[in-house]
């Protein structure tokens, strides 16, 4: 059967089992565009296509699947530059599809060209130029192949204007081979042996739980195994849902923000079990002292993230989830003793440090962040899925919302990227429509992909936004007051729109507090509305993230208030 | 002890357009050194063969290493570096002949077994296959004649056959 390359395209993604794709028309994919005319796929118009990669990352998120975007040539495709590096960070299964300039073009320095290729290589997990027809429907397949398995990531395909016009012969399903490309699921059952051994001997064991445990839906295993062995769990940012926020042996998150039992206790930890983590910067602080009187077992699907930071005493290339099953079941034959008596003493000394520095602020007469998120997550019990853009509200939504279930909290980790939560939201809202999905921002990064609020009224996806307003951008100025002798060199961001106003323009609603007591009626208002919601806090100017590790010292000596 | 050492890479990726571009651009990215690089295409057209000269401690190398193997282009990381190899390069050497030394050249280019390979009134140019040590010593006896300029090619190697 003869198809054209759009039909290719359209055949494959639905083959792949595509619904929906967040993209945006132009010169060199308007053939697609016009053979999507005649398909059922979800096509959400975004405003800009950084908004389209984000939005397919918070979908790839929220739902587990390949999140997909259609973009045109030249500056459609360098707009999603920051999505797709963000993506790569956060090991996010993507497929991107840009168009290009006509073949006979290609290296003209023609209209609306660029070597999209080349420019993302380094962000990545493949890309693709496909320059003959008869080679797309193998290359639409292989990318999915490739952005979904072993350490997930984002894979560009740059398809020609001519190339969307040619016709092939469609050969239909086949399973994709790649001789350079297989990755180790099923881990070395000696080294596995080995973990088991170690819990045995641990008088003060730590789990440490990544993004790796939710993209290889490792949750409950990794539950199971906390649970059976009475070792405390504590995550990294892309870790947090991975283990209940409200069990008794979370330890809250690790690293710069993290807890201070969290960090005190990966600093006495003899042994430290991480799972689908890279020993990002952010959560080591000064290496040397990381961990340091503890074994270290490092299970990852990625061998590049065992040995790249820090040293492992056992590492564990494999799948998060297989490795973990294998763990437990082999864990069942062992005589484990009294575990809860055997561990009551490092369960008394963590419970210790939560007793004497918990996470704390007080509520005074004006709003306090921290107040804002910890209602959020009373009046939503938890159930909501939250995005976040990147700064003091990220880590307010990471300290304050109880993750209890995975897929539930997306945010851009690896790149820290302002402006991800709303069309992060928007795709997380499309993959769940029945879901309650908050964006909790500051009002500097809301800033950044506000335009994608128009996207949220015209598909009726009724996210919610809550601005913590303080007309700072807060971490920076954060930094500032701490390190730099209180210059807040522009940072300060008074001048901003009226967000209820700018709300009500887009044919969204807005909702303002300005004293504590408005909080809950703000929220559960908000949360009775089925239409996008923009809440906008005017919290405390000054108020900073505690506990904080400056950069460079150990995780253990944190400024706390 | 992490000791700093030059490293011998044999690497086999797909024979496409952009493949070497994925290979220096994560040596780049990544703060990596190339020393020399070799690529060319094997028995098997569609499979070419990088051979690279790389430097760095334990941890880098093995780094390079799974960085290597995990681009999707790439189908095998060999780690030469002390194996049972023949290594070789070879190097052309412009080097200023003026009458009074070209009986001592020409001795030079017969002991190392290389060859003159371009004759001018003022210069021979001598092509010359090796190991570094080879190169290297030949390079040091006609520097007193004066080397007017060099091109290497970089180092290729193969495994020994096991007997």
């Amino acid at each position: 059967m003869q198809l054209t390359g759009a039909q290719i395209l359209m055949k494959v993604l639905k083959e792949e089992g595509v619904d929906t794709i967040f993209g945006y028309p132009g010169g060199a994919v308007l053939d697609f565009y016009d053979e999507l005319s005649r398909t059922d796929f979800n096509h959400i118009l975004v405003r800009h296509e950084q908004g389209a990669v984000h939005a397919a990352d918070g979908y790839a998120r929220a739902s587990g699947k390949v999140g997909v975007c259609l973009v045109t040539s030249g500056p459609g495709a360098t707009n999603t530059v920051t999505g797709i590096a963000s993506a790569n960070s956060d090991s996010i299964p993507l497929v991107i599809i840009t168009g290009q300039v006509p073949t006979h073009l290609i290296g003209n320095d023609a209209f609306q060209e660029v070597d999209i290729v080349g420019i993302t290589r380094p962000c990545t997990k493949h890309n693709y130029l496909v320059k003959n027809i008869d080679d797309l429907e193998r290359v639409i397949r292989e990318a999915f192949y490739i952005a979904r398995s072993g350490r997930p990531g984002p894979v560009l395909i740059d398809i020609p204007k001519d190339v969307t016009n040619a016709k092939a012969d469609y050969k239909g399903f086949e399973s994709v081979k790649l001789r350079s490309y297989n990755p180790t699921y099923e881990p070395n059952l000696k080294q596995v042996r080995k973990v088991i051994e170690l819990i045995q001997q641990a008088q003060k064991p730590v789990i440490f739980a990544g993004g790796g445990v939710i993209l290889s839906k490792a949750s409950d295993d990794l539950t199971e195994l906390a649970r059976k062995t009475q070792i405390p769990v504590t995550a990294s940012l892309m870790g947090l849902g991975a283990f209940p926020g409200t069990d008794p042996l979370w330890l809250g998150m690790l690293g710069m923000h993290g807890t201070y039992r969290a960090n005190m206790s990966i600093g006495e930890a003899d042994l430290l079990i991480s799972v689908g983590v890279r020993f990002d910067d952010r959560v080591t602080g000064k290496l040397e002292a990381f961990a340091r009187y503890a074994q270290i077992v490092q299970i990852d699907i990625d061998p590049t993230s065992i040995h790249k930071n820090i040293p492992v005493s056992v590492p564990l290339v494999g799948d998060c989830k297989i490795t973990l099953k294998h763990l437990n079941r082999m864990l069942v034959d062992v005589d484990l003793g009294n575990v809860s008596g055997k561990r009551q003493p490092w369960l008394d000394q963590i419970s210790a440090w939560r007793k004497t520095t918990p996470l704390a602020y007080e509520q005074k007469e004006t709003i306090k962040p921290q107040y804002v998120v910890e209602k959020l997550f009373e009046l939503t019990k938890g159930q909501a899925i939250i995005t976040t853009e990147v700064g003091q509200n990220q880590m307010w939504a990471a300290q304050y919302y109880h993750f209890n279930r995975p897929n539930h909290f997306i945010t851009s980790g690896g790149l820290g990227c302002m402006g991800f939560g709303l069309p992060a939201a928007i795709g997380a809202q499309v993959a769940c429509p029945e879901k309650i999905v908050i964006d909790i921002a500051g009002d500097g990064s809301i800033q950044m992909n506000i335009q994608e609020m128009a996207t949220a009224v015209q598909f009726c996806l009724p996210v919610k936004i809550a601005i913590l307003n303080n007309g700072y951008l807060g971490m920076v100025r954060q930094w500032q007051e701490l390190f730099y002798k209180k210059n807040y060199s522009c940072t300060n961001m008074e001048h901003a729109p009226d967000f209820v106003r700018l709300a009500e323009a887009y044919g969204a609603v807005g909702l303002r507090a300005k004293k504590p007591e408005d909080v809950e009626p703000v929220i559960q208002k908000a949360l009775s509305i089925n239409r996008p919601v923009i809440m906008d806090f005017v919290v405390e100017r000054e108020e900073g993230v505690y506990p904080m590790v400056p950069a460079g010292k150990a995780i253990t000596e944190m400024l706390l208030v | 002890m992490m000791t700093e050492g030059k490293h011998l890479f044999s690497i086999l990726v797909d024979n496409q357009p952009g493949v070497l571009s994925r290979i220096v651009g994560l040596f780049s990215g990544r703060g990596y050194n190339i020393e020399s690089l070799c690529v060319a295409e094997t028995l098997d057209p569609q499979v070419s063969r990088i051979t690279m000269v790389t430097i760095g401690d334990d941890q880098i190398i093995e780094q390079i290493k799974k960085q290597l193997f995990k681009l999707i282009n790439v189908i095998k990381v060999n780690d030469l570096t002390g194996s049972n190899c023949i290594q070789r390069e070879l190097v052309l050497i412009k080097v200023m002949a003026k009458p009074e030394h070209r009986a001592e050249i020409l001795r030079i280019v017969d002991i190392f077994r290389a060859k003159v390979v371009d004759v001018g009134p003022e210069h021979y140019t001598i092509e010359i296959t090796g190991n570094e040590d080879k190169l290297l010593a030949i390079q040091n006896l006609l520097k007193p004649m004066g080397i007017k300029e060099i091109v290497r090619t970089g180092n290729i190697a193969l495994l020994r056959e096991t007997k």
